[in-house]
């Protein structure tokens, strides 16, 4: 069992392989989008971190999860959580030059401006094109109309360089083909703007899902490449890719692109040399397309906490032979701003113990860094889905007997939350004030998904978002009383 | 198909949720994918619920499409009895439920729970929130009310409208309840907010209902004068003159005189004080949901000396209402529900203050204009700590203060204007309480392809007071292009001004 991880999976032969007659190069037919499911169920070869291959880690205080014991408890009941919609919300900033078009309902509308939450009323680069009820009557022709909306616009916006048609729930069922919908009407926009399309449907997407639905569909636009280089796929705030892109470079590694890229129309290559590094741990099928098309996935811990950015950038350090002096010398002075900011927080929640909702799939990298960096024991750690091999390098880190749960349900989980009374709960806003109102501490976590918390110099803002609850509640329990609101 | 940035009002189930989340005893069983739960932060964030939203959602994804839904539903609604013990039961489905057509209500129903089950009919791609919350208020109204003895205790009536997520809602109740009892008038049962099933069963122990919000309560209203006879009030107390008028309405139908002394109100003598001379006239475009705009648009005119220039609302259903109101004021409502529509007429009037919800002010922000905000959609800033109601004496309190306020600090600009050349002040400084950005963007954005100033015209445009300075610029502009000048000189501003004289 040589090197750190299993090598990803090649092109897999039942893959209907297809030529792109102008790019010239191998693509796989597009699979209808699915979740996480396609992961094998279990990883064979689990390797705990090898000394040695990376800078040395704090002292374990705790035996690594086995892999025998990742049987999550599996839940199915009401679900307490975002669509895929959602995900605009923060794509929109990270591709300026796209515009997000939902085909929906006013819910859909409605969510996404909740979901906004600061509803800051500028002309955003979203929409929804709703759905009437002259629509569904067949009183309209849905093509028509979607072409006419789309026309509006891209007359407004001519700005727009990349549309993407988001499908929504109900769209999805009463199954208008948004795929074709967006070859139709690229044949009139294009060269100038590009369309493509995904679904955000709750029915088929949780949250973050959203994001990996709308990279999945860029990837079979990416060109053809055969020069090795180092794609990093999710979206990040301009801060982190600067950094990251900065610690690349002083790592030696040459060519190192984003997926997302700023700018839509600078789309990143793709090929059998294109090593693939995972920022975000719920991209399984942007991963599975990439792959097809000839990366080959770095697996490693995810960049959260000193240790899980030591251990990503180590895993693309060996993934291009960096000398491990190199690495060590790149990644020393992070690696201590990381430890002495992290160590700040470290006295407020240490010894405490936490429960994780399920919300974007983070949860298990964060649990991961709440143990083993901050000391917390877990009480539980929600997940909406776990994907074992992705996630593989973060399981190995948790503590024997770590609670996983995959699904929901809610009310049961609020059962066990109440009967545990953790110190600290992660979990979304449609809970967070309740559980409050009950004495529990909470934090928000769809903040954690809006805030720069990847890598060594947001490490310690990321033990803040944790630690910021809990020292709030420890200055309000000594001067204010819990004090029920003042009734209607 | 309808391209939608932003939207007033939610979809119907939100309505819904308002009366169900308002209400105690209720639960509401909704056929809904995931995603839509998110309405359950609209509660606990925006109005800082300290408890979930009576709402199970039942939760389908893409793989029970091909399978039973129903019976997905039924065990949602089963569970939801055994965990929550309701008192009554409301079921329905949100957009994408409506479209499977799995009949919540025969579902539901089939069960045999031992408690009413109230079944929703609300066609969400037609219909939108407040008339989704009228109906729902309505069809519990409906399925709750019985025969009762009528004003057992002395004359009495109901408070109807107040709901979860109402602008102002909790605080006008207190206010309109304090009115009505300090005349001697028995507040019979307060709905929906904070009613129980079997408050709603007591309604018609009452003599009249008083009508808070018509957009929610006008539905259930109309059905209890068919049931029980029982008449409402049509007045609104918005402003001292509505209050009085509302007084008036309710105590000939309370058949009572008046006994008590009219609470103290500032507004009337503030008015009227020579500090507000320089109300007068200020132009003001009013954008919300029927019952408030009509209402701020009334306050504006006759009670703060102010001049409508704009009357709006997304309320569609009270369309007629609003193009009456509207033509009292010479002008043609604007009723849409397109907030490009609303922010571009904002733009073109020009108006001194904007009285509207929270997207007009985020607009009015961007164009520097004060704005001050009188209607749903809510913000998490309509739920202020302070009791600020908008009914009733105290409310118009409340409106005198919230909306010259924000020209108050006009005039302060002016004072800072005047001493604009001393060091301490920076000629360009923005209107403090609008935000740098808002007041240099707006002035860039008028100076695209306009005419050059002469530096000597610039100066003199800087001795115009800040508050109207981005004015004189565009009308000075749009004065010299329309005739073709390259160069703006003084000449040129003074010719825009005696042009632009109203």
């Amino acid at each position: 069992m040589g090197g750190w991880r299993r090598e990803p999976g090649r092109v897999s032969a039942s893959l209907a392989l297809t030529r792109s007659a102008a790019a010239g190069c191998a693509v796989a037919e597009q699979a209808p989008l699915r979740a996480a499911e396609a992961a094998p169920l279990h990883e064979s070869e689990v390797a705990p971190l090898r000394e040695g291959e990376i800078p040395p880690l704090r002292e374990r205080e705790v035996a690594p999860l086995r892999e025998s014991d990742v049987t999550p408890l599996r839940e199915r009941g009401q679900r307490e959580v975002f669509c895929g919609l959602t995900g605009i919300v923060w794509l929109h900033r990270a591709m300026p030059d796209a515009f997000f078009l939902v085909v929906g309902s006013r819910t859909c509308a409605h969510l996404l401006q909740s979901a906004a939450g600061v509803m800051i009323f500028a002309e955003p680069r979203f929409a929804t094109a709703i759905i009437e009820e002259r629509d569904l009557a067949g009183r309209a022709d849905m093509n028509d109309e979607l072409d006419r909306v789309v026309t509006r616009l891209l007359e407004r916006r001519p700005e727009i360089r990349l549309l993407f048609l988001v499908g929504s729930c109900p769209s999805e069922v009463i199954k208008l083909d948004l795929g074709r919908a967006a070859a139709r009407l690229a044949q009139r926009t294009l060269p100038a703007t590009r369309v493509l399309a995904y679904s955000g449907s709750g029915l088929e997407t949780t949250f973050t899902q959203g994001e990996d639905a709308c990279l999945a569909a860029l990837v079979p636009e990416l060109a053809c490449s055969d020069s090795p280089a180092l794609l990093v796929a999710g979206a990040l705030p301009d801060v982190i890719e600067a950094q990251f892109r900065a610690t690349f470079a002083a790592l030696g590694i040459g060519q190192v692109h984003f997926l997302p890229p700023r700018r839509a129309t600078a789309l990143p290559p793709v090929g059998p040399h294109t090593r693939l590094l995972l920022a975000q741990p719920f991209l399984a099928e942007t991963a599975r397309l990439l792959e097809a098309r000839g990366a080959r996935r770095i697996a490693a811990a995810f960049p959260f906490g000193e240790e899980g950015t030591t251990a990503w950038f180590s895993a693309a350090a060996a993934a291009f032979g960096v000398q491990p002096d190199r690495r060590d010398a790149v990644l020393a002075p992070g690696q201590a701003r990381a430890r002495a900011a992290v160590g700040r927080q470290r006295e407020r929640l240490a010894g405490r113990s936490v429960f994780l909702f399920p919300d974007s799939q983070l949860e298990i990298p964060f649990a991961r860094f709440l143990s083993r960096e901050l000391g917390m024991r877990l009480v539980e750690v929600g997940t909406p889905y776990l994907h074992r091999q992705h996630l593989a390098e973060e399981l190995a880190l948790l503590p024997a007997g770590t609670r996983l749960s995959e699904g929901q349900d809610v009310d049961r989980q609020l059962d066990r939350c109440r009967a545990a009374r953790p110190d600290l709960v992660v979990c979304g806003l449609g809970l967070a004030n309740p559980l409050e109102a009950e004495g529990i501490t909470t934090k928000w976590s769809i903040e954690l998904l809006f805030s720069p918390v990847h890598g060594y110099e947001q490490a310690g803002d990321l033990a803040g978002l944790f630690a910021r609850p809990m020292l709030r509640r420890a200055l309000l329990d000594g001067a204010l009383a819990p004090a029920a609101p003042v009734a209607a | 198909m309808q391209l939608t940035l932003w939207t007033y009002e939610g979809p119907t189930h939100v309505g819904a949720m308002r009366v169900a989340a308002a209400m105690d005893g209720v639960h509401y069983v909704l056929h809904a994918p995931q995603g839509d739960t998110y309405a359950d932060l609209l509660f606990t964030m925006i109005e800082r619920a300290d408890r979930r939203p009576p709402v199970t959602y039942t939760t389908f994804a893409a793989r029970d499409l091909g399978g039973d839904t129903a019976a997905l539903f039924k065990t949602a609604v089963r569970d939801a009895y055994e965990r929550f013990r309701p008192e009554v039961m409301l079921v329905g489905a949100s957009c994408t439920g409506e479209l499977i057509q799995d009949d919540p209500g025969g579902l539901a129903r089939a069960l045999g729970l031992p408690i009413p089950v109230i079944a929703l009919d609300l066609p969400s791609y037609q219909r939108k929130e407040n008339w989704a919350a009228a109906e729902t208020f309505y069809a519990l109204v409906r399925g709750l009310a019985v025969e009762a003895p009528r004003d057992e205790h002395g004359p009495s009536c109901n408070i109807l409208g107040p709901t979860a997520l109402g602008f102002r809602h909790r605080d006008d109740v207190r206010e309109v309840r304090g009115l009505l009892e300090r005349l001697g008038v028995r507040v019979n049962v307060v709905a929906p907010l904070g009613a129980t099933p079997a408050a709603l069963a007591r309604l018609g122990e009452a003599r009249f209902n008083v009508v808070l919000y018509p957009e929610i309560a006008g539905t259930a209203a109309r059905y209890l004068q068919k049931r029980f006879g029982q008449p409402s009030t049509r007045t609104v107390p918005i402003g001292v003159a509505a209050t009085r008028a509302f007084v008036d309405e309710v105590l000939a139908l309370a058949g009572i005189a008046p006994d008590a002394a009219e609470p103290a109100c500032n507004l009337p003598w503030y008015s009227r004080s020579v500090d507000a001379t320089y109300l007068t006239g200020k132009r003001v475009l009013v954008f919300g949901d029927a019952t408030h705009a009509i209402a701020a648009a009334r306050v504006a005119a006759s009670e703060l000396g102010f001049d409508v220039v704009g009357l709006g609302s997304y309320s569609r259903e009270f369309g007629r209402e609003l193009r009456e109101a509207a033509l009292g004021y010479g002008l043609e409502a604007l009723i849409s529900d397109d907030s490009l529509e609303v922010e571009q007429r904002i733009a073109e009037l020009r108006p001194d203050l904007v009285l509207g919800t929270q997207m007009e002010r985020h607009v009015a922000k961007r164009l520097g204009i004060p704005c001050a905000v009188i209607s749903a959609p809510v913000h998490v800033q309509d739920f202020p700590a302070r009791y600020s109601p908008q009914m009733g004496f105290e409310g118009a309190n409340v409106l005198f203060d919230s909306w010259v306020h924000p020209l108050m600090m006009g005039l302060e600009e002016h004072l800072l204007g005047m001493f604009r050349e001393d060091d301490e002040f920076s000629p360009d400084a923005p209107a403090s309480h609008l935000g740098a950005e808002a007041h240099s963007r707006s002035l860039e954005v008028a100076g695209v392809d306009a005419a050059a100033w002469a530096p000597e015209a610039e100066r003199e445009l800087r001795r115009v007071p800040v508050f109207v300075r981005g004015r004189a610029r565009r009308n000075t502009e749009a004065y010299a292009r329309d005739r073709g000048r390259a160069l703006i000189t003084v000449e040129t501003l003074y010719e825009a001004k005696a042009h632009h004289a109203r």
